[in-house]
């Protein structure tokens, strides 16, 4: 059955709090009768399946996090949204402090299995609806990672999320999820999968290589996966060979992955959405090339966001935004140039 | 040193402690009866566990503040000397699976909840057989299994937390109730508020209990705030209040007695103000120069510990020879918790990464 990330989320979502009691949700405008399960419909229709599990919060994000992380604290295993990734600003503290250090904190004695999930994307709503706070969290020891970029990877990370043991935070793309109605977004790219019968996970810290190629690895999440593979496509018929990585989890990244492809290729370039200076990339960067000092026949090279806030002017945000025209011209640099 | 004592305080806008409107316990009518109906309903059992309790707290704090200074001990330490009713009071009326939650002034907390002496010893000596293996310290002690998370050291961090906690009991209709011990200073801080804001609207069975100890540091609570009663604030949230002497054990017993049941029963949460004074430092080696030697002689008279004594004496609940007995008692436990945190082994070096994730190694 073909699902969008939305309707994949959804159904994930209800699987797990049909199969686990002790799932519940906790958000913003998640389950109120004549609204919008959450800002881009992710939980539309959940409280009529279970009324008493959809959390509905004031505007209070330290509340969302806060209580998510002491009800799982008491074995619950709750599922926490913002309606903006860039709101988890708000509830950096309980995040931070508390959901990412308190196991650490107890000698490894208590556990906070929750799930926190967070849209981000540069789509056209200027500086503080359209950060990508991934960098930030990267830099956080004790929380996991996870970016699906299609709507299978979305189903099988999210099942995955709630199972685990750990605070897993899974950030969601604004133009991916697929989103109808009064709440799809302008410009939306489709993620949708052919999504199989029965219970399929995807494990957190796995990679994917979404497209084979011998002459250049290009490796880029969420939107920017997309974007690499409309660069890769465009290269293909100029006889430039491009593997397109998808590292799906950030936290932990599977290196393996991406070391195979870079010994193969020995050109990378690193993609992301967010700006250049201290991003993911540059982890992803630095991490290869500690391990790789002698497969790489080119620099490492990164295709990001200008080192600027996310401008309005829809003009200069299709500039902002690493376009595939953007990373084909560096793939191509590198294979022409070494 | 001594300019600040001599003029800061007396110009601090609303600074009169000792008359202080709406808050003078001991003349209040009634006051003595009342007194007498707690200790009887109390009981003298638990009248001497908890003067017992209080002399754990005081002794501990007095002994590693030596140690402190003589810099045999590491880190930094908050103390709780002369605050030992507040957190006394309230975890002498729980039941065994509610669960309690501190600030980085723990250790007042942690004995009263009945943590080990010899576990939260070897935590502030960085030892693996601290209650936490030796990675949070003075600030995050607790331990989960004996009803206290690991203590939350940003101001006003934990209350969001407990309203989780106090969330878990109702959806699952558990009779627990979650307790968020935190101070004056809290009450300036965003997460107060939305924390007070949820639990009041979820009508969560949780108790907030505000320590004020008219200080956050070296700043007066009259300073920041122009609420005189942090009780007060409840109103905000249509939560109920309550205020009490934080510097007598058994009227704060009496009002978190209350405020649990309420809990308990599905009534909702309770903002309860204990007016205490902390009779030390903030931390380290402050000699708390901002508080005037007035203030000072005037909250050291009544403090809580003899108090408890003199009234538990009054009542015939307790002899000279069992305050002597105690004492005592108390005594040799702190020592021996000392030696016993002193000889604890030091963690590994592979410790560093344990302890992170459940299901997964530290990536290096």
């Amino acid at each position: 059955m073909r699902m969008s990330i939305v309707e994949a989320l959804r159904e994930a979502i209800r699987g797990e709090m049909a199969r686990d009691e002790r799932v519940f949700c906790i958000g913003e405008d998640i389950s109120i009768p004549g609204g919008y399960g959450g800002a881009f419909t992710v939980t539309l229709g959940l409280e009529k399946q279970f009324p008493k599990r959809m959390i509905d919060t004031p505007i209070s994000e330290a509340v969302i996090f806060g209580m998510a992380c002491g009800a799982a604290a008491m074995g619950l295993r709750p599922i926490a949204d913002v309606q903006y990734g860039d709101f988890l600003l708000c509830a950096a503290d309980q995040i931070i402090d508390n959901i990412a250090k308190l196991r650490y904190m107890s000698g490894g004695k208590l556990t906070l299995p929750l799930v926190m999930r967070a849209p981000v994307g540069v789509t056209g709503r200027g500086s503080q609806h359209a950060q990508n706070l991934e960098t930030y969290f990267l830099s956080c020891p004790g929380i996991k990672i996870v970016a699906p970029a299609t709507a299978y990877d979305a189903m099988g990370l999210l099942r995955t999320a709630v199972r685990d043991e750990d605070p897993v935070l899974i950030f969601e793309h604004k133009l991916l999820y697929g989103s109808k109605g009064m709440r799809s977004e302008a410009g939306s790219l489709d993620a949708s999968s052919e999504i199989p019968e029965g219970d399929f996970t995807v494990p957190i810290g796995q990679g994917v290589v979404r497209r084979e190629g011998r002459d250049v690895t290009l490796i880029g999440h969420l939107l920017m996966m997309h974007h690499c593979l409309l660069a890769a496509e465009a290269l293909a018929a100029e006889g430039i060979s491009c593997e397109v990585i998808d590292p799906r989890s950030l936290w932990p990244l599977d290196l393996p992955l991406i070391l195979a492809s870079v010994r193969k290729t020995g050109r990378v370039v690193i993609v992301e959405e967010s700006p250049r200076q201290g991003g993911v990339g540059a982890e992803i960067a630095s991490q290869i090339a500690e391990a790789t000092p002698d497969c790489l026949l080119a620099p490492l090279t990164r295709v990001a966001a200008p080192n600027t806030p996310a401008p309005f002017a829809p003009v200069l945000e299709k500039q902002y935004v690493p376009q595939p025209e953007r990373i084909a011209e560096a793939a191509r640099r590198l294979v022409r140039e070494y | 040193m001594s300019k600040t004592n001599k003029t800061a305080p007396a110009s601090r806008p609303g600074f009169a402690p000792a008359s202080r409107p709406g808050f003078a316990p001991a003349s209040r009518p009634g006051f003595a009866a009342e007194a007498a109906t707690t200790l009887k309903a109390v009981g003298r059992e638990q009248c001497l566990a908890m003067y017992r309790s209080m002399l754990s707290i005081r002794e501990f704090e007095e002994q590693i503040r030596f140690l402190f200074l003589e810099g045999k001990m590491p880190g930094t330490v908050h103390q709780y000397i002369g605050q030992e009713a507040c957190a006394v009071g309230v975890c002498s009326a729980l039941q065994s699976d509610d669960v309690i939650a501190s600030t980085h002034r723990p250790h007042g907390h942690a004995i009263a909840r009945g943590l080990p002496l010899a576990s939260l010893m070897a935590e502030l000596y960085g030892k693996s057989s601290g209650c936490c293996k030796g990675k949070g310290g003075s600030m995050h002690l607790g331990d989960l299994g004996r009803g206290m998370l690991p203590a939350i050291a940003i101001v006003g961090g934990n209350l969001p937390i407990v309203a989780g906690m106090a969330l878990a009991f109702k959806m699952r209709g558990e009779k627990r109730v979650a307790v968020s011990f935190f101070g004056d200073g809290a009450t300036n801080e965003g997460a107060f508020h939305e924390a007070l804001n949820a639990a009041a609207i979820y009508s969560l069975p949780a108790l907030f209990v505000c320590e004020n100890n008219l200080y956050g540091a070296s700043t007066a609570y009259s300073r920041v705030s122009k609420v005189e009663n942090v009780a007060d604030r409840a109103a905000a949230y249509g939560m109920r209040s309550a205020i009490a002497d934080g510097m007598d054990v058994f009227a704060v017993h009496a009002a978190a007695r209350e405020a649990l049941a309420k809990a308990r029963g599905g009534e909702g949460p309770t903002l309860l103000e204990l007016k205490t004074f902390r009779l030390c430092g903030h931390s380290r080696r402050d000699p708390n120069n901002y508080m005037s030697k007035e203030e000072k002689e005037h909250w050291a008279a009544r403090d809580p510990i003899p108090a408890c004594e003199r009234a538990l004496t009054s009542a015939g609940l307790m002899s000279d020879a069992e305050q002597t007995r105690l004492k005592a008692e108390v005594a040799a436990e702190v020592q021996e918790a000392i030696r016993a945190g002193q000889q604890a082994p030091e963690p590994a070096p592979e410790d560093l990464y344990q302890d992170l994730y459940v299901s997964m190694e530290v990536p290096r």
